[in-house]
């Protein structure tokens, strides 16, 4: 299958789906288009704008935990009600409609195509599709923070019965639109993922086998079976979900002999593999990031593959870590105990051979690199600190603590927004064919990188602490009402405000550069994969050759080579 | 480690905190050893005119060996990070040492209730003695909780007990604790149960026998005009099972 090339075939004219790379309007060009360049940059922007609501909701409330019961400037006071139902939409949106959107989705829809030779997804109308469902499930979300009642605020688990009975949630059009919201999301990444896998199993350039097939690729195409193997039985609690809460089923209600823990099962299937499925895109930036300023071949690709692989496979047999004091059998405990510390074995694995590849290199300080670099010691962290959270004996104790909380956020902060930036940083030139600012994004490397440790170092503290999560004014606990406590809360707040002061200078060298940049070259980073080929930006169709691939994707510094990269279409 | 953070004041804190400072010194090894090699690294390899790059592609039995041994090792340390967080969990969760005293817990939108037993020593009799947000127990006395919810998951968690249990309706889960120190403490509530979960606060007064006798006498006296929660899930299901026969 691999040496198919249905490059050819799929790109000119017979293939069915519309190749109009002439004169289009507006609308055609940016919102109703197939192109699956496009499709990326409007999941792109979508998850820019959504990562500013989940921006403002945290400083809403980070506000409030330093000072409680002042009015926060900007948003007045945060009562109760508020703040869980900012703490909740914050989860909701900075996972579902920010890391997914970004890591999966934008970075999957423009690259893929590009990096494996096409000139687009084998299935441009699935993809339209996706994203206008995707679309829709962002504004019934924002529609939900408006309606009578208010936004849901049963935390972005929605255990039931909580979030399943009005009379316990009192917000009657929040809880279901939230789950809507929810579901509908799931739908669009659905299609998008059947997209990424069928696009990268048959669209590839001619020579393309499958060890030549970029990190990040295969990274985006295994996070999206992660995702479609794990979401369909939450899909269906979703539905039961909404039952519960519209039609009055009783699916979840123990009182007519529903099982509110059989929620938390579904929720926790899918919600584990989709730490994967978010970290696996992340790692596959940082690998092809480091590689190229690096000047370096990843160490040992094919054991980053088949890491990845057992990363998937076992990240289906870890959720009950979740659940160790949530009323399941006691013995369970030990056998999910095993499995989730089996994890950690592929995934520090992966994190050495990252380590290694930069062993020997010619390590060249872009922004790009900084970001990628800054990802592997900051993701060690978050690393670390779960295991005493997969440890059973210790999670009773940790379990629904800050503790908890400071270590996803040292795994998603690095993921979601770290990896994040050096992708944008780096494929910023490909995507508007400008370079960004070098001086400002550095600039925002600091100002980011610093801030972020000053917000959860604290937060560690405060759950070893013993501060539970999720509680809008810790006054009412004498024993987590001292000023020592209280200073450490500030600290976290003013660190975070810092943080997102800081993102100003990213939003507008991202902006002015996308219009005044720099005019960028096809391959401004000297990068061995196929998407440096196409010219920068691409235009509709990609490629003005279709390339043949004839050697691995991380050639870099071959000795008896004048050059120290080798591009994978090159022939000599 | 852990008690620089916060006191430890039951028989099973001990096992947690040694627990936790097992795994934060396994852990941190590996995390010390990791971020000295990364900074190491990324100082040594600048780029520099006169030096390029090495061509190492780490397919090499010589090269794979940098990774295999440290999986290796970490694979012991897992094994045992393992054994100790089995042994901490079956004395905690799953073995039940010899039992004092008996004690319902109830969580309620958005209150504690604590039954226990009056000075007829047996549960879920008349003379019991229900508080609200007030648990009064005894030091060095093992007690078994029961608790229950009567309408969203809630749990039950005591920090310097290093305690934790979900509250689930239509379910009564136990467990056990036996404070060691005196003291009064704060109850949390650990899982968002809406509205007021964030003022689901209660406190915990470990006392000595005498003083401990002596609050439940006089409480004991008092005990009918205090109840708030009439009925308990368990003595609605009793009062059910009742009438049915
Ligand atoms: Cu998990
Ligand atoms: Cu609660």
């Amino acid at each position: 299958m691999a040496n198919l090339s249905s490059s050819e075939a799929l790109s000119h004219s017979d293939s069915g789906h519309d190749t109009h790379h002439e004169k289009m309007s507006f609308w055609s060009k940016y919102v109703f288009s197939t192109d699956h360049k496009v499709i990326g940059m409007q999941y792109l922007f979508t998850g820019m704008f959504m990562a500013l609501i989940g921006g403002f909701m945290v400083y809403a409330f980070r506000m409030q935990l330093a000072f409680p019961g002042e009015a926060v400037p900007g948003f007045g006071n945060v009562s109760a009600g508020a703040y869980n139902a900012l703490v909740t939409n914050h989860g909701t949106i900075m996972i579902f409609w920010v890391a997914m959107p970004v890591l999966i989705a934008a970075l999957g829809n423009f690259l893929i195509p590009l990096m494996i030779g096409c000139d687009d997804m084998v299935f441009p109308k699935i993809n339209r599709l996706s994203y206008q469902i995707f679309l829709l499930s962002a504004l019934v979300l924002i529609a939900s923070f408006f309606v009578p009642g208010g936004p849901f605020g049963g935390a972005w688990t929605a255990y039931p019965p909580l979030s399943a009975q009005a009379k316990f949630n009192l917000t009657p059009l929040g809880a279901p639109m939230w789950v809507i919201a929810v579901a509908l999301e799931f739908v669009a990444f659905l299609l998008g993922g059947i997209n990424f896998i069928t696009t990268t199993m048959n669209a590839r350039a001619k020579g393309m086998k499958m060890y030549d097939i970029p990190i990040i690729v295969w990274m985006i195409v295994i996070a999206s079976i992660l995702f479609m193997a794990s979401v369909g039985p939450l899909m269906a609690g979703a539905i039961m979900l909404l039952f519960d809460q519209t039609l009055s089923t009783n699916f979840f209600n123990p009182e007519y002999g529903g099982d509110p823990v059989l929620w938390q099962h579904l929720f926790w299937f899918f919600g584990h593999p989709e730490v994967y499925v978010v970290l696996l895109p992340a790692m596959g930036i940082v690998a092809e990031v480091i590689t190229v300023f690096a000047r370096k071949k990843l160490f040992a690709y094919k054991t980053v593959l088949y890491t990845t692989f057992a990363t998937g496979v076992i990240s289906f047999f870890v959720w009950a870590h979740h659940q160790f004091i949530s009323g399941i059998d006691p013995r369970m405990a030990n056998v999910f105990t095993i499995t989730t510390l089996l994890i950690s074995v592929p995934i520090a694995e992966m994190l050495f051979v990252y380590i290694a590849t930069l062993y020997g290199g010619s390590i060249q300080f872009k922004t790009p690199m900084l970001f990628a670099l800054a990802f592997l010691a900051e993701f060690l962290i978050g690393g670390v600190t779960g295991i005493h959270l997969g440890a059973s004996g210790t999670d009773i104790y940790f379990h629904d603590t800050y503790f908890v909380l400071a270590h996803f956020h040292y795994t998603f902060v690095p993921i979601a927004i770290i990896a994040v930036f050096a992708a944008i940083y780096y494929w910023f030139p490909k995507m508007f064919g400008r370079m960004m600012n070098e001086f400002w994004g550095k600039v925002h490397f600091w100002g980011t990188v610093i801030p972020f440790n000053f917000i959860f170092i604290p937060l560690f503290m405060l759950g070893m602490a013993g501060q539970h999560r999720r509680i809008y004014n810790y006054n009412h606990f004498p024993d987590l009402a001292t000023p020592e406590l209280q200073n450490l809360r500030i600290i976290a707040t003013v660190a975070l405000v810092i943080m997102l002061l800081f993102q100003i200078p990213f939003l507008v060298n991202f902006f002015v550069s996308m219009f005044k940049g720099k005019k960028a070259e096809a391959n401004p980073w000297k990068a061995n994969t196929l998407e440096w080929t196409a010219p920068s930006p691409p235009p509709h169709g990609n490629f003005k050759v279709f390339p043949e691939v004839y050697r691995p994707p991380y050639e870099y510094s071959v000795p008896g080579r004048k050059e120290d990269y080798w591009p994978q279409d090159s022939k000599d | 480690m852990l008690t620089h953070f916060i006191e430890n004041a039951s028989s099973f804190g001990q096992d947690i905190d040694s627990l936790f400072s097992l795994i934060t010194i396994l852990a941190g090894f590996w995390f010390i050893l990791a971020e000295l090699i990364l900074f190491y690294f990324i100082f040594r390899f600048r780029r520099k005119k006169e030096e390029p790059a090495k061509y190492v592609t780490g397919e090499k039995k010589s090269e794979m060996k940098w990774i295999k041994i440290p999986h290796h090792l970490i694979l012991v340390c897992d094994v045992a990070i393992v054994i100790g967080a089995i042994f901490v969990w079956v004395k905690v969760k799953q073995d039940t040492p010899p039992i004092d005293e008996e004690i319902r817990v109830i969580g309620q939108q958005w209150a504690w209730s604590f039954v226990q037993p009056g000075p007829d020593g047996l549960l879920d009799t008349a003379d019991d003695i229900s508080t609200v947000d007030k648990l009064h127990i005894k030091v060095d006395t093992t007690y078994r909780f029961h608790l229950e919810s009567v309408d969203v998951v809630h749990s039950f968690s005591v920090p310097v007990f290093r305690l934790k249990q979900d509250a689930v309706p239509g379910r009564t889960i136990s467990g056990w604790f036996k404070a060691t120190k005196e003291g009064e403490f704060d109850i949390q509530c650990a899982e968002m149960c809406g509205l007021g979960h964030g003022v689901m606060a209660a406190r915990i007064f470990i006392q000595s026998e005498e003083k401990h006798n002596e609050w439940m006498t006089a409480s004991a006296s008092r005990t009918n005009s205090t109840q708030l929660l009439a009925t308990t899930p368990s003595q609605k299901n009793k009062t059910k099972q009742k009438q049915n026969g």
